[in-house]
């Protein structure tokens, strides 16, 4: 009964609150609309930034930007408050969330469905090939707005690589170069030459892509939620159990998971690092050396490598408030103007710019080409140059990854990963059990969204 | 057996005697080396958590661990205070006068809600025969059992269904119904007198009357005792406001701590964090120092 | 003792003890109803398809290795934590029980720790354990033994299980000083008349006296590194290196909140509730005998 009485006051309370908003719009008083993302410094600032300008340029709406942990917190704090029928209006999903979020259809209002309802135009078809299929239904329709697209490139320091005796304007090509390199950078007194972030990111989804292997059937998981994982392959095996034994050797330092080993190359403690190009505004800041940028490594024996390498970094979802509960005409509307905000080609070159991310059109690029600003910024145009590696043709391996529950695979590689560090098993291992563990995961979610 | 002792203590100068007292003199000794050891060990900690707090972020980055005091306490504490930091990585950068403020408020209406709950049904069960009382009493008793750490979801869930999530009153309500605390009352009213009962009754006092003028005055030392106890219990609550808390205004300063440490990146503000860490332990250390003959007394009378 | 009731009245009681009972109600019974029910549905993460499926969740989680993993490290830590925080503990309450100078401000130094949260005393061994900007991390990687926490499960688990033993000396120090001041002088006397040595006198009289303390204060610790230590290992590995540090509350955690299933989560709540229960009965003899004696 008290339940019931709480319930029912808390109906109250948000009815008023609805109703007083409601008055608030009477009366000319912007609309207030949830917007949740997940970088940290410095990059959840200039976010933040981008949202005041929106807020200034005009009166209707007001988005209000929040940080909410990480990506994977703020993936499960939104799903979270969907339950709660408190969802914000917008959440900032990482790649790897889109076929969850795909998948959950009265949660969320795809992008081309919310244009058409709020008669607002954003123009896709210049997007660049590699984000727009990451975040498009089969037929090309977009399902969330690309926001900060990265990819992920080699950064080093020049500096270190002068004390060991190695080119500073040649970053090696091959795994084979690379681990040469680290030798003589280890002989030269640097303790741990190599890391990397986002360990699966980079060493699994990145490596497949460019190297023209798939990581699940079905076109890594484009073609149905039946899709299984292939990563126990051959070449795959031979990858890790290099890293393996250049943990063992000390020329490769396992950072963490996911981001944290994004200080290690700023700090100088390591050489060099693999890392997302959003990284690029942080080393900017923090680093008091000479760095580069290169393109990830491949082995030039492998038939196809290398090919482009695929996106990740994140996308911006509109979100329904609750299983039951929607949005006002004025809302939608909203989120449809922001979307077009970011989407203007001033403030997509200036985030492209500032940050390191990809650009997000192809004609965004060439404007910002034109400006001269690749040739004051070396290497900030070498994320886009990969992106485009290979002819810019996209394979079934090379197109991205759309597997549900994909996070919890992310993380289920890692710690295998972790395990194979700490010497307790070999690569084959490794990859059999991270395959076995991920395809559980993979069809559960198929079960589970079955409908 | 005096008598031994004190002929022991009359033969001064025998040898062997002698020997014992130097045997004695070192047990001394080692008794102080090993309390001395155990108060280092539990110090250290916190030491270098205070002289940490008052260098600047680098020294600390680059790894340079300091033993003595730095010339930045007053902006970091400053810092932490009002601003969560330097926000030069923070993101989140809630102020910890906020998170402290949200801790407080916490941990009193838990301390203070807990006490007057147990009291009232303590009360009702010890006073009065009613139909129920034993299976009520069992209920009670029986939540012991289910700690929330092992019904994390579907309690969210509840949270959800009543629209307590990211609500002050969510922070506590759940979390104030006390099994123990029932208990200890049950167990100092069973050791009230029946006359002083049968005098109120006399006196033509009712149930109510006699709890306020004569049951509440004889449990002052034992509210407060207990009250020393759940303010900690209530302050160091960390699973339930990691859970139903994401908004950053009600963020509590436990919680908060841990999130500023992130996944423990080399490059945190650690000079901020360790601050904050400070400030954290602070209150309830207070409360056990200040309190202390109290609290031990609530410790070991309530048994947990 | 009175046994005696006093007042009549059937609605006042229920009043008084509604509170209580209602909160007892809402947030531990119904949940507890919905754990089980849970257990018995597959739900996607938005809660937007469920299904009906049986004991098909509670099958998985008992055949699933890293559940099984995840026990096996909550024994080790548990027993782990219990042994070191009771051995400490009752090696400086006998310490603190002797007349010596000072030994009232010996103890106020050494129960100060119950107060700090599980996840502030994992912050504060943090700063010296963190391989880079930590006194002994730093200290041991200087001296060629490779440390680090994060990514070495042994050491992830010894430095979870530190950080816990830590704060709970101090609750067992309290419980074991009451122990030691409740045995007679007399009894004590007696045996050092008899010349038994210190040690020997420890072991063989004061220890077996301490024994209900011990018993109650081992329940205590078993329950406090079951639940408690929630904090300390969500603030300082997250069930990592590897699940090294991952106990089956974290799992529960991890599974529910983080991936979001559901179903195997309440399934694994269902399995706690039963082990709790198991556990509470063990303890409830202790308090029973108590509340008679």
């Amino acid at each position: 009964m008290l339940r019931r009485t709480l319930a029912r006051s808390a109906a109250a309370l948000t009815t008023a609150a609805l109703v007083a908003n409601r008055r608030a719009v009477a009366q000319g008083a912007p609309v207030e609309l949830q917007f949740w993302h997940g970088l940290t410094q410095p990059l959840g600032g200039m976010l933040e930034q981008i949202a005041a300008d929106f807020n200034n340029s005009q009166q209707r709406y007001r988005i209000n930007a929040t940080y909410r942990g990480g990506y994977a917190e703020t993936m499960v704090a939104a799903i979270a408050a969907f339950r709660a029928s408190n969802a914000p209006n917008i959440v900032q999903m990482f790649e790897v969330g889109t076929a969850t979020m795909m998948a959950a259809t009265r949660a969320t209002k795809p992008v081309w469905e919310l244009l058409q309802q709020t008669g607002v135009n954003i123009n896709f078809d210049d997007v660049l090939p590699g984000i727009r299929g990451y975040y498009s239904l089969p037929d090309g329709r977009m399902a969330s707005m690309p926001f900060n697209s990265s990819t992920a490139v080699a950064f080093y320091n020049k500096d270190m690589f002068r004390k060991g005796g190695l080119d500073p304007e040649a970053f090696p090509k091959t795994w084979q170069a690379v681990a040469e390199a680290a030798r003589k950078l280890k002989a030269a007194g640097i303790a741990a030459p190599m890391t990397t972030s986002w360990p699966t990111w980079l060493m699994v989804e990145q490596f497949s892509a460019i190297h023209d292997i798939p990581l699940a059937s079905k076109g890594n998981g484009f073609g149905g939620l039946d899709a299984e994982l292939t990563i126990n392959n051959p070449l795959m095996v031979r990858h890790m159990q290099n890293l393996i034994d250049w943990h063992k050797e000390g020329l490769f330092r396992y950072g963490g998971r996911d981001n944290a080993a994004d200080g290690l190359l700023p700090s100088g403690e390591c050489a060099f690092t693999f890392a997302s190009s959003g990284t690029r505004a942080r080393i900017l800041k923090e680093a008091k050396f000479e760095w580069g940028t290169a393109m990830l490594p491949y082995y030039d024996d492998a038939p196809n490598a290398p090919l482009n390498s695929i996106i990740g970094g994140a996308s911006l979802w509109a979100m329904n408030k609750g299983p039951g509960a929607g949005r006002s005409e004025a809302e939608w509307k909203g989120v449809a103007e922001f979307f077009a905000w970011l989407a203007k080609p001033e403030v997509a070159a200036k985030w492209h710019t500032d940050t390191g991310y990809l650009p997000l059109t192809r004609s965004g690029y060439e404007q910002v080409k034109a400006t001269g600003f690749y040739k004051q910024n070396v290497g900030a145009d070498v994320p886009i140059e990969q992106m485009l590696r290979g002819g810019g043709v996209l394979t079934e391996n090379s197109r991205g990854i759309r597997l549900g529950g994909f996070p919890e695979i992310r993380n289920i590689i890692q710690e295998e990963m972790e395990r194979a560090f700490q010497g307790q098993q070999d690569a084959r291992t490794l990859l059999e059990n991270a395959t076995r563990r991920g395809n559980v995961v993979l069809r559960n979610f198929e079960r589970a969204n079955r409908a | 057996m005096a008598g031994a002792l004190v002929k022991e203590r009359g033969a001064a100068a025998d040898p062997a005697l002698r020997a014992s007292r130097a045997r004695q003199r070192r047990d001394r000794w080692m008794t102080h080396g090993i309390l001395l050891l155990g108060v280092i060990i539990f110090a250290l900690p916190i030491w270098i958590t205070l002289v940490g707090s008052t260098h600047d972020v680098n020294t600390i980055g680059r790894g340079e661990v300091p033993l003595w005091f730095g010339g930045h306490a007053v902006e970091n504490y400053v810092a932490a205070w009002s601003r969560g930091g330097e926000a030069v990585r923070n993101t989140r950068a809630v102020p910890a006068g906020i998170m402290l403020w949200n801790s407080l408020v916490m941990a009193t209406l838990i301390a203070t809600g807990k006490i007057i709950i147990s009291l009232l049904s303590a009360y009702a069960v010890v006073f009065f025969s009613f139909p129920g009382r034993m299976a009520f009493f069992w209920m009670i008793f029986i939540t012991l059992m289910l700690p929330v750490e092992v019904r994390i979801i579907p309690t969210f869930q509840v949270m959800v269904d009543l629209h307590l999530t990211d609500t002050m009153a969510g922070l506590v309500i759940p979390v104030v119904a006390s099994a123990t605390a029932t208990l200890l009352f049950r167990q100092f009213f069973l050791t009230i007198p029946d006359e002083y009962a049968e005098a109120a009754k006399i006196d033509g006092a009712g149930p109510l009357r006699f709890f306020w003028d004569v049951v509440l005055p004889l449990s002052r030392t034992n509210i407060a005792a207990l009250f020393v106890i759940l303010f900690i219990y209530g302050w160091n609550q960390y699973l339930w406001p990691l859970l139903i808390i994401t908004d950053t205004g009600l963020e509590t300063i436990v919680v908060g701590l841990s999130k500023m440490i992130g996944r423990g990146d080399a490059q945190n503000e650690w000079n901020a964090i360790m601050a904050t860490a400070i400030l954290a332990l602070l209150p309830p250390v207070a409360v056990v120092v200040l309190m202390q003959r109290w609290f031990v007394k609530g410790l070991t009378e309530t048994e947990k | 003792m009175r046994k005696g009731i006093i007042f009549k009245g059937k609605l006042l009681p229920l009043i008084l003890m509604l509170p209580q009972l209602a909160i007892t109600g809402i947030f531990f019974f119904w949940p507890a109803g919905q754990a089980i029910w849970s257990s018995l549905l597959r739900e996607d993460a938005f809660g937007l398809n469920r299904d009906f499926v049986g004991l098909e969740n509670f099958a998985e989680v008992l055949a699933d290795p890293t559940w099984r993993e995840a026990a096996q490290n909550t024994a080790v830590f548990a027993l782990s934590v219990a042994v070191l925080a009771l051995s400490a503990a009752l090696l400086l309450a006998v310490q603190a029980d002797k007349a010596i100078r000072g030994s009232g401000l010996y103890k106020t130094l050494l129960i100060w720790p119950y107060a700090v949260a599980p996840a502030i005393a994992a912050v504060l061994w943090l700063f010296l354990f963190h391989p880079q900007i930590g006194l002994i991390g730093r200290a041991l990687n200087a001296a060629q033994i490779a440390w680090d926490y994060r990514l070495n499960g042994g050491q992830a688990m010894l430095l979870v299980i530190i950080a816990s033993a830590w704060k709970q000396v101090s609750y067992n120090f309290i419980f074991f000083l009451a122990g030691l001041q409740s045995i007679p002088r007399a009894v004590l006397e007696a045996a050092s008349i008899d010349g038994a040595r210190p040690v020997r006198r420890f072991w063989t009289i004061i220890f077996p006296l301490l024994s209900p303390t011990s018993f109650f204060l081992l329940t205590v610790n078993l329950v406090y590194a079951f639940f408690d230590t929630f904090g300390v290992i969500h603030a300082l590995t997250q069930g990592g290196p590897a699940k090294a540090t991952e106990t089956l509350i974290y799992k529960v955690y991890v599974d529910g909140v983080e991936n979001l299933n559901l179903g195997a989560s309440a399934a694994q709540s269902v399995i706690l509730m039963i082990i709790v229960i198991a556990m509470t009965a063990v303890q409830f003899r202790f308090i029973e005998r108590k509340v008679h004696y």
